[in-house]
């Protein structure tokens, strides 16, 4: 069962230094508020895997909790490069990054490998492509009926997962809609999984099939309304363009960088303090 | 006759090549906005599929990310994106992959992860992300990207994603099921694959463009087909659809018409 925690006793009984972490979401749901305590908690040498690294791990990779980085498209979307990545592994600022690079489709399967208790998933993928080149861990397998040789991908099951999500119950059953990404596969492939979510309410009134992780495949959820700022959660809050366009200049330089990272997560005791500061400075813009 | 610059002609003539009845994996930035005018246009029928999850993706406005709401609102479907390249990709249903590139060679095959080394890059690019399956498995690739000597190589550093990889019958001895880039649609000309070698060689040059400016903004010994053609130019109903998209989308994001 599901506790229901700050993010703060979340994060603090179960991210550790070390972990392999994934904190999933395709541009929607991005659990940026998990990143920022994460942070805050200065957790160490992390494994972060994450299909598109966005604003968050660049968050994460230029604070220094990464020691390794596996994905598959690392960008601002609609904006650019992240900077705090490029720096950290073109100059191996402020430490050394690991990076283990992949295709979405062979991280989308690797993930439901992972979530499907296996080692490995199979793939139609990489032919003619020099990925398998720089990373040693994409490996072939011929299919036993066929004779076709396919791809060969570890599967990602992470020490931890956080997700960000719309809606959960009292009892911590979790309800997600819209664009889910491999949120469900990503919670699923975990040994452990933090939901935040933007309202928690007596009655989910899921519909039939619709996107429901059960109370007792999680280890927590916590309430943190607008927890996916700068991304959005469908139905409550909209993306914040501006900001992935402001983060640019932000990330682009390491003093900028390590001044918003202290004012705005060191200098904040949680999520909504953050919120109020950054309205603030906008307002005073 | 409206007038009309080259990215406009660049989105029109990319537009025009998709078929009414396609089932089109789309990538975000330029792709996005070519099918959009299409279904805009001259394709109204067309299915756009976007790697977030929505099927059926019909947007008043131009995502700015492949994961906008907007998507998923208007969309037939949304599935997961693990579905997405397993059932719909994999699966066989995808008849266009309309795609971008920061480079691409003789061969149309793409990169878009390093330049320089991939140790010590000279410049770190986002990755792949969906490209390398869909360049591989959709059953052909539409390229669209502005043409210059940087992005027109003679070597890629790096392939992420397979065209005719050396050429000649590459993809079959590769194993891929697709049948790879079948254009490129450039801001100066439309290029195809000849038969038999695969190299693309330019088979129209947009109005008013030369043969010497196309050479000049291609990095390798570029030749051209027998009968080279002229783009049609753009329809005020092709410029007006295509500037009303791009007004709706600066508005809806708070951007200058031109950013989007």
């Amino acid at each position: 069962m599901a506790e229901i925690l700050s993010l703060h006793d979340a994060v603090k009984q179960f991210v550790n230094d070390g972990d392999t972490v994934a904190l999933e979401g395709f541009t929607h749901l991005i659990p940026t508020a998990a990143g920022h305590e994460i942070i805050r908690q200065g957790k160490k040498d992390l494994t972060l895997v994450r299909m598109t690294p966005d604003l968050i791990y660049d968050q994460l990779i230029g604070a220094g909790c990464a020691r390794k980085l596996i994905f598959s498209w690392g960008g601002n979307p609609g904006v650019g490069s992240l900077h705090r990545l490029r720096d950290a592994v073109e100059k191996q600022w402020p430490q050394p990054l690991e990076i283990e690079e992949h295709s979405h489709a062979d991280l989308a399967n690797a993930y439901v490998a992972g979530a499907s208790g296996l080692p490995f998933a199979v793939l139609r993928a990489y032919a003619g492509s020099d990925l398998p080149k720089v990373n040693p861990l994409i490996k072939s397998v011929t299919c036993p009926f066929t004779g076709e040789v396919l791809a060969a991908v570890p599967s990602v099951r992470p020490d931890i997962t956080v997700i960000h999500a719309q809606k959960a119950d009292r009892k911590g059953n979790v309800l997600l809609w819209g664009i889910l990404g491999v949120q469900k596969e990503a919670a699923l492939a975990a040994k452990r999984c933090i939901v935040t979510v933007e309202e928690i309410v007596d009655d989910l009134n899921a519909p039939m099939n619709a996107c429901v992780l059960p109370t007792w495949a999680l280890s927590a959820v916590c309430l943190v309304p607008g927890g996916a700022h700068p991304s959005y959660a469908h139905g409550y809050t909209e993306r914040d363009n501006r900001f992935y366009q402001a983060w640019d200049p932000i990330a682009r330089d390491r003093e900028t960088f390590t001044a918003w990272i202290n004012e705005y997560i060191h200098g904040t005791r949680d999520f909504s303090e953050f919120q109020a500061r950054l309205a603030a400075a906008s307002e005073a813009k | 006759m409206m007038t009309y610059s080259t990215n406009e002609m660049m989105t029109v003539a990319a537009a025009r090549r998709l078929k009414n009845d396609a089932v089109c994996f789309v990538g975000i930035g330029l792709p996005s906005k070519a099918a959009n005018l299409a279904r805009l246009t001259s394709a109204p029928d067309v299915v756009l599929i976007y790697e977030s999850g929505p099927i059926g993706a019909k947007p008043s406005v131009l995502p700015l990310s492949i994961g906008d709401g907007e998507l998923a609102e208007t969309a037939d479907t949304v599935v997961p994106t693990g579905e997405i390249f397993r059932y719909w990709l994999q699966g066989g249903r995808i008849d266009v992959g309309f795609l971008g590139a920061a480079q691409v060679d003789r061969f149309g095959n793409i990169n878009t992860t390093v330049v320089g080394d991939y140790h010590q890059p000279k410049v770190r690019l986002p990755g792949a992300g969906g490209a390398p399956e869909i360049a591989g498995s959709a059953k052909s690739v539409l390229i669209i990207l502005k043409q210059s000597a940087r992005s027109f190589v003679e070597k890629l550093d790096f392939i992420t994603s397979v065209g005719h990889g050396e050429g000649g019958d590459s993809r079959k001895r590769l194993g891929l099921p697709g049948a790879g880039p079948v254009g490129i649609i450039t801001d100066l000309c439309i290029m195809e694959p000849e038969a038999g070698t695969h190299e693309f060689v330019v088979t129209a040059l947009h109005p008013g463009v030369t043969r010497e400016q196309v050479i000049a903004a291609t990095g390798w010994a570029i030749r051209f087909a027998d009968q080279v053609q002229t783009s049609a130019e753009p329809t005020e109903v092709e410029l007006r659809a295509l500037r009303d998209l791009e007004a709706r989308t600066a508005a809806a994001h708070g951007q200058a018409p031109g950013e989007a």
